[in-house]
């Protein structure tokens, strides 16, 4: 009786597989996040991303998350766990998950993956960023205008290229405005803790920084800054909401569009791996509304031809002649950097006044 | 650093130590009873949620503040019932209240990250915490009933050969270091980065464990402990934003004037303190109290 018992389950068994994999059900998509969706930052646009995808494609896909997961070989579990639980795509949102991916990619060759921020592709993997340099290149110039002290304190989070290039676009627009403007730069090595990126911000603003730039995943600078009555840019994301009378404006990320296009890419089986570079033109870096009572209407005047004159191309965040550190000429002038320069970065520019650590 | 930077720094370490103050003494009661509880970043993580969302529904920070720690109660009660009365290990039973709290806290708070709340002043908090350390030395070394407390800690049996309850010592003494530790986690959320974020504690929990091992279960020397993490965090923030740079006649000044270096530096100045204090270990030995992580149970 229990061995009858046994074959009718395996022959039950079989037939649930086999109908299972000929029944095309709606494409699983996977995302992997570094911090909770919930942090007004970074991961927080990357989930408004899932949503968008997730009311654009309908019942083609459905979408699951892993929050908070850490950028070691925990990440290695956790991207296994989406791609053996039958994800056909998944997004790991962070630089450095990487490594991790490509590993988990080499295991899973059916399995498509992106991996944001990042440089290494394979067949199964693609890579994808947004060109935040060229709000940074912006908040730059307002920075410029704005700054009385002409001290800008910037927290830092790690220096990968991405960070380097945002505080090079940053000072390289601000000093256009105002050539003796300082930039005060604070390494956090972390994106995520409230309590230190409020000490950086406090501990920058006590050095005479009037405006506070930060590249970490928290609103918790900008309110400091609201409290000591200095100004800031929020990050990734509109954070006018925690700091009305300090927030300028912000960078915002809008990745919904391009998760839609992938994803509609590999339900009709068009996916093929991509590298993808957007920016304002394209609609994934946008600005967030430029704070009337703060700025005066020819600065914000300026703001929106900049976004205009570097969606056409006519403006570069990186025009030559730039200069590194030691005074080398890096990008000549009439030339734009490249994309493999930008890409890479790893210098700061002439000017700034601190160690990139290396 | 003229004047008025000073006094800013000094604002800023003040702003940024006194959680691990509260945090560490909380945690230090509870050791002086002889028991471990590993369970203090989920304890600060469920007290700074719970002051958020009463504070957020109720907009009552003293209810925001009294709900915390009624939190943390409940957390040490969870804790003081598996270790005392069903007597599991206390570091195994400890470390899987941390992450119960991380997951408890994210619960309950899901619904009110990023809401915009009016944080508190500081201040009062910071002198309290000065206080709290005072009082909690004054009953250890100057009352009778901090005398009985270390007696439990120190050999259970004996105290209890003389009378006292020391399951109901104990118990006390889990509870008060578990609203201590909600109401450090209350101050950050409120006072610290009045905001709620998952996860928000940033290891702080831990931190304030290693710094009763540092002060030899010793008070006062918890301040010590945590000013020098704190002065030193704050200091390597306050040495990168002025780019400094060590002369070159200092070997591998590249590397120590290096940004990684930088963030190393609060841990690794603990670190140093922490093995010139325990280079002594007959020193150690001694004011460890002797039934620390041993379960009591009357029978034997």
């Amino acid at each position: 009786m229990i061995k009858l018992f046994k074959y009718f389950t395996i022959i039950i068994s079989f037939i649930g597989l086999t109908f299972s994999t000929a029944y095309a059900g709606p494409k699983k998509v996977g995302f992997i996040y570094i911090g909770p969706p919930g942090d007004h930052g970074w991961t927080y646009m990357h989930d408004v991303g899932r949503k968008h995808m997730e009311s654009q494609l309908g019942d083609a896909v459905t979408s699951t998350y892993i929050e908070g997961v850490p950028e070691n070989a925990d990440a290695v579990r956790a991207i296994r766990k989406l791609a053996s639980s039958g994800h056909d795509l998944i997004f790991t949102t962070s630089f450095n998950y990487m490594d991790q991916t490509l590993e988990v990619a080499n295991e899973f060759p059916n399995v498509m993956f992106e991996h944001a921020t990042g440089y290494k592709r394979a067949d199964n993997v693609s890579t994808y960023s947004a060109r935040f340099y060229e709000g940074r290149t912006i908040i730059g110039h307002i920075a410029g205008h704005m700054s009385k002290t002409g001290t800008v304190g910037y927290i830092a989070s790690f220096p990968i290229p991405e960070v380097v290039r945002g505080i090079n676009a940053f000072y390289l627009a601000a000093a256009k405005v105002n050539p003796d403007i300082k930039i005060k730069v604070i390494w956090a090595f972390t994106w995520y803790d409230p309590g230190k990126e409020a000490d950086a911000a406090n501990t920058l603003i006590n050095q005479g920084a009037d405006i506070i730039v930060q590249h970490t995943d928290t609103f918790a600078p900008c309110q400091a800054a609201e409290k000591a009555g200095v100004l800031a840019f929020g990050q990734a994301s509109n954070q006018e909401a925690f700091c009305p009378n300090a927030h300028l404006t912000a960078i915002e990320d809008i990745w919904g569009p391009y998760y839609a296009a992938r994803a509609q890419a590999v339900v009709d089986g068009t996916w093929s791996s991509t590298d993808t570079w957007h920016g304002m033109a394209e609609g994934m870096v946008v600005m967030s509304p430029y704070n009337s009572k703060l700025m005066s209407p020819e600065l914000i005047q300026e703001a929106i031809n900049m976004e205009i004159a570097i969606k056409d191309g006519t403006l570069h965040s990186f025009e030559g002649p730039i200069y590194n550190q030691a005074g080398e000429l890096v990008v000549p002038e009439g030339q734009n950097a490249d994309d493999g320069m930008l890409a890479g970065m790893g210098f700061y520019v002439q000017g700034i006044d601190d160690e990139l650590p290396q | 650093m003229n004047y008025l930077e000073l006094i800013g720094f000094i604002q800023i370490v003040l702003i940024a130590t006194t959680p691990v103050v509260f945090a560490g003494i909380g945690e230090l009661v509870t050791e002086k009873s002889g028991v471990l509880n590993l369970g203090v970043e989920g304890m600060m993580l469920v007290g700074a949620v719970t002051a958020f969302v009463t504070l957020v529904i109720t907009g009552s920070y003293v209810l925001a503040f009294l709900f915390s720690i009624l939190a943390g109660i409940f957390m040490s009660g969870l804790f003081a019932f598996l270790v005392l009365i069903l007597m599991s290990n206390q570091v195994a039973t400890g470390l899987s209240l941390t992450i119960f709290g991380i997951g408890l806290s994210s619960m309950i708070g899901k619904k009110y990250i990023g809401t915009p709340i009016d944080g508190l002043t500081p201040w009062y908090f910071v002198i309290l915490s000065f206080i709290i350390v005072f009082l909690v030395g004054y009953f250890f070394y100057k009352t009778k009933s901090g005398l009985i407390v270390r007696a439990v800690g120190e050999s259970h049996n004996s105290a209890h050969a003389l009378g006292y309850s020391v399951l109901k010592i104990r118990l006390l003494a889990i509870l008060f270091g578990g609203s201590m530790c909600a109401f450090a986690g209350s101050y950050i959320s409120i006072c610290y980065a009045p905001m709620w974020q998952e996860g928000m504690i940033a290891g702080r929990g831990w931190i304030a464990l290693a710094l009763v091992v540092f002060s030899t279960w010793k008070p006062s020397r918890i301040l010590i402990g945590a000013y020098i993490f704190g002065g030193t965090s704050i200091f390597q923030m306050h040495l990168q934003g002025k780019g400094f740079r060590f002369p070159d006649w200092v070997p591998f000044d590249n590397f120590f004037s290096s940004a990684p270096f930088f963030n190393m530096s609060p841990y690794l100045a603990t670190m140093i303190v922490l093995v010139i204090i325990s280079s002594n270990k007959l020193r150690i030995k001694l004011s460890a109290p002797a039934c620390l992580t041993m379960p009591f149970y009357k029978g034997s």
